[in-house]
């Protein structure tokens, strides 16, 4: 039964790709679009360490890294789950009510239905500059730090993915949400590119810890490069980063789910 | 076996009603309020009713959209919230206003995707879209993407989707609106064909009380979240006195008055050689025209079948005896 669900995702999402693949002239734009974004990721780095040498207490190479592991991180989220913030439109036009007809989760068919392949070019840049920034950073290259290196931005993406969820989750109780969700997902991206160290403690401790975007770059930048924490966090965060993800994704499901209930008990 | 059972279903909606500049009032307004409901299996049952009755909320909560605020539900014997993924392999549902197919795709391809997701063994899917296809006559459409489908092709592949998981029971809502006639009857002819196997319960919710007619031997109407009838068509007929009527020409004007039980003359024109009784059921259409042949020469006789519009019309605005 389980792996007849799991052909069933399958073919859920191969048939996304091939729609998607009917526009093939938007398809292009929007990848190019979607490349752009990680661009000016990039590029806003370096217009930064033009003006200062140091960036609360760290320099260009590390910055650089911590920027490619959250873009690269964002990008794989955005391709998987990016598109759940159109839960608003489908619990208005009702489409939320076909997918309940039928014997999967609602949430993995929003998913699979709605992925967005225009988003892989993205997630190849993020790759590369993942790459690159390691490189240019010198990440030793022992087994754990090869490890870590991968990890990191799947561990990334269940974060932001679960911030993704959770904030369309509130399309459940408020219909004209609007843009509420982008200030987390979005303005999640622009906090965990730069260390935390900048941010003032207010702000720092909702972000950081409590939403744990600090595991999405900043600690594991900081394990990969063996730097301690200004902050005085012990070393072993760096290597925290999946069970925040999976406590995220928990959290985030468990929202899901009252949603899914508020709904059915209210039908808006 | 009844397929379908409710008791005093019940559900609430709390809407928000402003009340000066930022205070909202909250009301709640029962948009289901106590439906008792029996279903037997391979009935055909149509639902009826005045926009915001609580057609749809029903079929919500039979489907597991929505939970009841009060009240118990069974479909097939399941709870259809609790066990909304084991009663959605047992059902299909067909909503007249949002697709189940891909846009994008064409025809053949939803289907295709609808085997895996319902995980319908190959040989009954097959079995089941070739039925489909010779029914629905869907041969020329299956290349076609479905965003460039009419409204009733759609619907052809919407029936298709619903039915190929072999669901005991179907429920349409809305299968019908905004088809054209030709599509309308299609639509009809085809779940005509398929309750009358007796294999498959069928709810229907319309507006189009041509569908009544031509499928429903049940109809249920309601009202203002309650039953108000729940009988055949006939019964409606009967209980809220409707006629059928029999148009008459004559040569010439009748010479004595016809007298036969239940028959009334509604009205007569062109001096009496035009002549419409409304028959209430004791005498038949067939028992008045051989009655009138012996009396004047016919030129022409037709027979209007009494508007059910009229009667759900004048049901929809009385008022209910326990209201008063």
């Amino acid at each position: 039964m389980a792996d007849l669900r799991l052909t069933a995702y399958r073919q859920l999402l191969s048939a996304q790709v091939r729609s998607q693949s009917q526009y093939r002239a938007s398809f292009v734009t929007d990848v190019v679009g979607s490349l752009m974004f990680g661009v000016i990721d990039v590029v806003g780095v370096v217009v930064v360490f033009r003006m200062t040498p140091t960036l609360g207490g760290f320099g260009f190479a590390e910055v650089f890294l911590m920027t490619a592991l959250a873009g690269c991180a964002f990008a794989l989220a955005d391709l998987a789950v990016g598109n759940v913030e159109r839960l608003r439109q489908y619990v208005r036009s009702g489409l939320l009510d076909a997918l309940l007809v039928r014997p999967l989760s609602a949430l993995a068919q929003l998913a699979a239905m709605d992925v967005a392949t225009r988003r892989v070019g993205r997630v190849a840049f993020g790759v590369v500059m993942v790459v690159v920034a390691a490189a240019y950073a010198s990440v030793p290259l022992t087994p754990t730090r090869l490890a870590l290196l991968v990890v990191t931005p799947i561990a990334g993406a269940m974060i932001f993915g679960a911030v993704f969820v959770a904030t369309a989750t509130v399309a459940f109780w408020w219909v004209e949400s609007g843009e509420i969700g982008n200030g987390l997902t979005y303005g999640g991206l622009n906090f965990t590119q730069y260390p935390i160290t900048i941010y003032g403690t207010l702000f720092r401790r909702l972000f950081a810890y409590a939403i744990g975007f600090a595991f999405v770059a900043y600690y594991p930048t900081l394990a990969l490069l063996d730097r301690a924490d200004p902050l005085g966090a012990p070393a072993l965060l760096g290597y925290a980063s999946p069970a925040v993800a999976i406590a995220a994704v928990t959290a985030a499901g468990l929202m899901w789910r009252a949603g899914v209930r508020h709904y059915r008990s209210t039908g808006s | 076996m009844s397929v379908i059972e409710t008791r005093g279903l019940c559900k609430e909606f709390t809407v928000h009603v402003k009340a000066g500049w930022l205070r909202r009032r909250a009301r709640v307004v029962a948009a289901v309020d106590g439906i008792d409901l029996t279903v037997q299996r391979g009935e055909l049952v149509g639902y009826i009713g005045p926009n915001g009755a609580g057609k749809s909320t029903t079929l919500k909560m039979l489907t597991g959209v929505l939970y009841p605020s009060a009240g118990q539900v069974r479909v097939c014997g399941l709870e259809p919230v609790g066990q909304r993924t084991r009663l959605a392999r047992r059902i299909g549902v067909v909503f007249g206003q949002r697709s189940q197919l891909w846009w994008d795709l064409p025809l053949r391809d939803s289907f295709m995707l609808l085997q895996h997701v319902y995980a319908v063994p190959a040989a009954d899917h097959a079995t089941r879209l070739a039925r489909c296809r010779q029914l629905l006559e869907l041969d020329p459409l299956l290349d076609v993407p479905v965003r460039q489908l009419s409204l009733g092709q759609r619907m052809r592949g919407e029936l298709t989707a619903a039915l190929l998981h072999g669901p005991e029971v179907l429920f349409l809502d809305e299968p019908t609106i905004g088809l054209d006639v030709v599509s309308k009857q299609a639509v009809r002819a085809f779940l005509a064909t398929l309750g009358a196997t007796g294999d498959t319960t069928i709810v229907l919710t319309t507006h189009d009380l041509a569908d009544i007619e031509r499928l429903c031997r049940r109809l249920i109407v309601i009202d203002q979240g309650r039953i108000v009838h729940d009988g055949s068509l006939d019964d409606l007929h009967a209980r809220y006195g409707s006629r059928r009527r029999l148009v008459v020409d004559l040569d010439e004007p009748l010479k004595a008055e016809l007298t036969l039980p239940g028959v009334t003359v509604e009205s007569s024109q062109a001096d009496g050689r035009r002549i419409t009784y409304a028959l209430d059921g004791t005498t038949t259409a067939g028992d008045l025209v051989s009655r009138l042949a012996e009396l004047a020469a016919l030129r022409d006789i037709s027979v209007l079948e009494p508007a059910i519009e009229d009667v759900v019309a004048r049901l929809y605005t009385r008022q209910r005896p326990d209201s008063a």
